[in-house]
């Protein structure tokens, strides 16, 4: 069966729009997927951008030098991830080169393709399978072998490459060089859809571990982050956020920091301020002593109640994932009905460093230096935001701290492109912790009800899932530049909110994981789900958020996990049946099934019911849990099992080992994804265990690490082992989201299994922990 | 603003500075070095650790003034690319990092620690590694390449 042909940009533009990249491919021709796309194009400005290489060509991806230096031009960034590396490895296995006579440049919107945005675990998709870097590596392959025929005299099937030479199979004399054969001169080709890629069977670079290029000299010290970019003659900048959310500029006085030294100027827009000095430090002074009259802010919404608060919105934007029309009889028909309801905090990016940017703007044009996911779209909103041509901007990215989804790199960027233009000089502006924590964009908090109908056998016949999750702003898109704070005090609104009824699912859209693994996901009469559970109901209200919110690692997809798999686990404990056979009895793909058994089988699984027999209800209680997912509906394969010890005295839980399995395609780099599982599972765990945005009735007051809890680097890590399936006649999927969606339902579940207590808050502080196991039966 | 010596890496400095600017100002601007980085301004996560007398402290909180004349030792002056310290080979030999910022902070942190104890078990490496943030989460590979450049150092 012939898939339609879509590209992967053009996949993250229609997820971006909503839409899933399976519902389309197995729901949709040709025709629906071309109007679509120009929907989505229309919208969201996926495609060619003005400056940008064309993306079908080429030499906009691959350039080789007569001297057979390769280099290779990617829309997909390094943020720590490991991106650039696997990158690297492609294009060196394509053209048959070593890894290291390959060089990648990224995200520069002057030199290489647009690709959107560098996020939701789809770098792996968009390079690795049929088009883009892939392609036209294989596509280029295919043409110096063309190239070598004609020069050697020898059909291209007696040709072998290696290192950078074509051979003559039969007569190892009868060579030439790529550099030769097309050294510093183009290709002037399309990409070949049908440039036949290495098969995974055949690699020799991809595949496997590769010393990362960037680790030599970020452990000496010598790698340019953004904060280390420095540019003649470049200035220091520092802004003035408001004190409490939805305050307005009432007055600056300029005259309070006038005697400061090295101050080069006050800029106030609209509820913008921010301030020039020639250091850093004289910055700081000056923001800090500036005299700003503020209105009062707008007030917020009680912290304690707050998940009543969203539960009891009247202007909602619903959607409805899935419903088979007869939930409500089912659960009428159920011997038992279960209920629970699951809720989950705003949790910030928090990146290590606070964000930071280099902007030089000259008259009408202007150059600038920032972390940002999506140079491209960066360009067009800075564009709007310094009200020049956006054919004018050039964006380079350049490495950030990291920032697992939207942190401050899209806002600060606006703030030193801003202030740079008041000065006409470049200027740095990197955020304070507080201007950082306070104003980015959470990750979004969740309220979730589960409601599930059993046979008299236990077994599932009935699944309804209704959530409420409220949303402000966004990753600034084509014209949104008011979707991060600077944007928005420059007085450019965020997407607005629509209140709007859910209509009927036309095609089945998992993308946030709202719909759970174990029912059918059944949408026009096909089932697209995971699951065997066929009456099912999926009703998410978006409702209006307090606070800027934005994609923060796993976005939706985590909180949606954790109510499903921990719900899940209540439904085996009352049953009283084995938390992996249980679901193993309502799952159907093959793939969700290998991942589940084998990280039970790495983890040496005691099948039996939960809670485990025997435990005490005091003291110290050790306990193990599972869950998994199939990342957004169609992208990675993962099962985690937790080991826990519960103080059932403290309520402190210690998590020991975590055993992860993965299936996320042919694997292009073993140890990378090693260190995406591994970092991801105890990312989930921190923001299990401590992390939560706190506010009081006008201003959000975790701000620091004191008042904002993570896990550092100095406690016991649990034992972590991965295990991977490689699937080398699959495609190619996301990698960097699996393990942190599953980690906290694991953890939870384990706790249950330890202890008999079931957490349904995140995070599960002492407190919590202590409030849950006083409420066994 | 009064002239300030600052002695970092073997090299002396002389810098025009308000006394009371703290040293990471110094370092990432002044003599644009790029090991010592902010990360929150407030002595809390390490990005902008140094040592100073065999102590590893946090730069953003430190004014100039009080280091003046003693040796400071930043990420650049351990090893180099070419000639790298255990700690920074063992970093590399275990792939201990993603996005890198926390770098600086953890591996001065464990110079430190080592040089006063090369023989640390993994609960003092931890117990050194406190209040020390790595937000990407590789604390697995970090522990591991610090006790790796130990047993090295100890050699």
């Amino acid at each position: 069966m012939s898939k339609p042909v879509m590209t992967p940009d053009a996949r993250a533009a229609l997820r971006g729009a909503g839409f899933s990249r399976r519902g389309f491919l197995k729901t949709s021709g040709a025709l629906i997927v071309g109007f679509s796309l120009r929907t989505a194009q229309a919208q969201f400005g996926g495609g060619p951008s003005a400056g940008s290489p064309a993306a079908g060509q080429v030499d906009s991806w691959i350039a080789i030098a007569a001297d057979g230096s390769v280099t290779a031009y990617s829309g997909k960034e390094e943020l720590g991830q490991g991106i650039a590396t696997a990158q690297q490895q492609l294009v060196a296995e394509e053209l048959s080169v070593p890894f290291n006579r390959v060089t990648l440049l990224y995200c520069d919107t002057a030199m290489t393709p647009d690709q959107a945005y560098t996020a939701g675990s789809q770098s792996h998709p968009a390079n690795f399978n049929r088009g883009n870097l892939a392609q036209a590596g294989a596509t280029a392959r295919e043409a110096l072998f063309r190239m070598a025929s004609e020069r050697l005299g020898a059909p291209v099937d007696q040709l072998a490459a290696a290192d950078g030479v074509i051979r003559v199979k039969s007569d190892a004399s009868k060579k030439v060089t790529y550099g030769q054969l097309v050294g510093g001169k183009k290709f002037s080709l399309a990409l070949d859809s049908n440039a036949k890629r290495k098969h995974p069977r055949e690699w020799t670079v991809l595949g496997k571990p590769v010393t990362r290029p960037d680790l030599a000299p970020l452990v000496a010290g010598q790698f340019e982050f953004v904060h280390n970019v420095r540019l003649p003659g470049m200035l220091h900048g520092r802004v003035v956020r408001p004190p409490s959310v939805g305050a307005t500029v009432g007055s600056v006085d300029e005259s309070s920091v006038k005697d400061l030294p090295g101050l080069v100027k006050v800029v106030v827009k609209k509820n913008f301020v921010g301030v020039v000095a020639q250091k850093p430090w004289q910055a700081i002074q000056a923001a800090n002593k500036l005299k700003v009259t503020w209105t009062a802010g707008t007030g917020l919404p009680g912290h304690a109640d707050f998940y009543d608060h969203l539960r009891n919105q009247k202007q909602t934007r619903d959607a409805l994932m899935v419903d088979s029309k007869d939930v409500g009889q089912k659960l009428a028909e159920a011997a038992t009905v279960v209920k629970s309801t699951y809720y989950h905090p705003y949790q910030m990016h928090g990146s290590m460093g606070s964000s930071c940017a280099v902007a030089d703007v000259q008259g009408d044009k202007a150059t600038i230096w920032s972390p940002t996911q999506g140079v491209w779209y960066q360009k067009s909103t800075a564009a709007m935001v310094l009200g020049l041509k956006p054919e004018n901007l050039r964006v380079i990215f350049r490495r950030g701290s990291g920032c697992y989804g939207l942190n401050g790199a899209d806002t600060v960027t606006y703030d030193a492109a801003v202030l740079s233009q008041a000065v006409g000089k470049p200027v740095r502006v990197q955020l304070s912790r507080k201007d950082e924590m306070a104003w980015e964009n959470y990750g979004n908090a969740f309220v979730m009800d589960e409601r599930a109908g059993l046979d008299a056998k236990g077994n599932i016949i009935a699944w309804e899932h209704e959530a409420w999750t409220p949303a402000l702003g966004n990753r600034p898109g084509p014209g949104t530049p008011g979707n991060v704070i600077t944007g928005s005090l420059l007085g450019f609104p965020a997407d607005p909110f629509t209140p709007r009824a859910a209509t009927e699912p036309r095609a089945f859209n998992n993308g946030s994981n709202g719909v759970p693994s174990y029912v059918a996901g059944g949408v026009g009469g096909q089932s697209h789900g995971t699951g065997t559970v066929k009456s099912e109901r999926v009703l998410v209200h978006n409702v209006p958020s307090p606070f800027w919110t934005g994609p923060l690692r796993s976005p939706a997809r985590l909180q949606n996990t954790f109510a499903h798999e921990g719900f899940m686990d209540e439904l085996a404990a009352r049953v009283k049946a084995d938390p992996v056979a249980y679901r193993l009895n309502h799952l159907k793909d093959p793939r969700l099934i290998d991942v589940v058994k084998e990280a039970a089988k790495a983890a040496n699984w005691e099948t039996r019911p939960s809670p485990r027999p025997g435990n005490r209800p005091t003291g110290i209680a050790a306990g193990r849990g599972i869950a998994c997912v199939l990342y957004e509906g169609d992208n990675g394969y993962s099962a985690l099992v937790a080991e826990v010890e519960v103080n059932q005295d403290t309520g402190k839980v210690t998590v020991k080992r975590f055993v992860v399995c993965n299936d996320v395609g042919p694997v292009s780099n073993p140890d990378g994804l090693r260190n995406q599982i591994e970092g991801g599972a105890l990312q989930g765990m921190s923001r299990a265990l401590l992390e939560e945005v706190t506010w009081d009735d006008q201003k959000v007051t975790s701000f620091d690490w004191r008042t904002y809890r993570t896990l550092p680097l100095g406690f016991e890590p649990p034992k972590i082992e991965t295990v991977l399936l490689d699937r080398p006649d699959e495609e190619a999927t996301g990698a960097g989201e699996t393990s942190i969606t599953v980690a906290a339902a694991a953890i939870g579940n384990a706790i249950f299994d330890a202890t008999g207590a079931r957490l349904r808050q995140i995070p599960f502080t002492p407190d919590r922990v202590k409030a849950a196991l006083a409420a066994r039966a | 603003m009064s002239a300030i010596t600052l002695k970092v890496n073997g090299r002396t400095h002389s810098l025009d500075l308000d006394p009371a600017t703290p040293l990471l100002y110094a370092l990432s601007d002044d003599l644009e070095l790029r090991g010592p980085k902010f990360g929150c301004g407030l002595g809390q996560c390490g990005a902008c650790t140094v040592i100073v007398k065999g102590q590893a402290i946090r730069s953003c909180i430190t004014p100039v003034r009080s280091v003046e004349g003693a040796e400071i030792t930043t990420l650049e002056g351990l090893g180099t690319i070419e000639k790298p310290h255990p700690l920074q080979k063992a970093f590399i030999e275990e792939q201990a990092a993603q996005c890198g910022f926390c770098l600086n902070g953890v591996i001065l942190t464990a110079k430190a620690l080592l040089d006063k104890n090369p023989k640390a078990s993994e609960a003092e490496i931890q117990q050194g590694l406190s209040a020390v943030l790595c937000r990407c989460f590789t604390n697995v590979r970090m522990l591991r390449a610090i006790k790796r450049a130990g047993q090295e150092m100890a050699r």
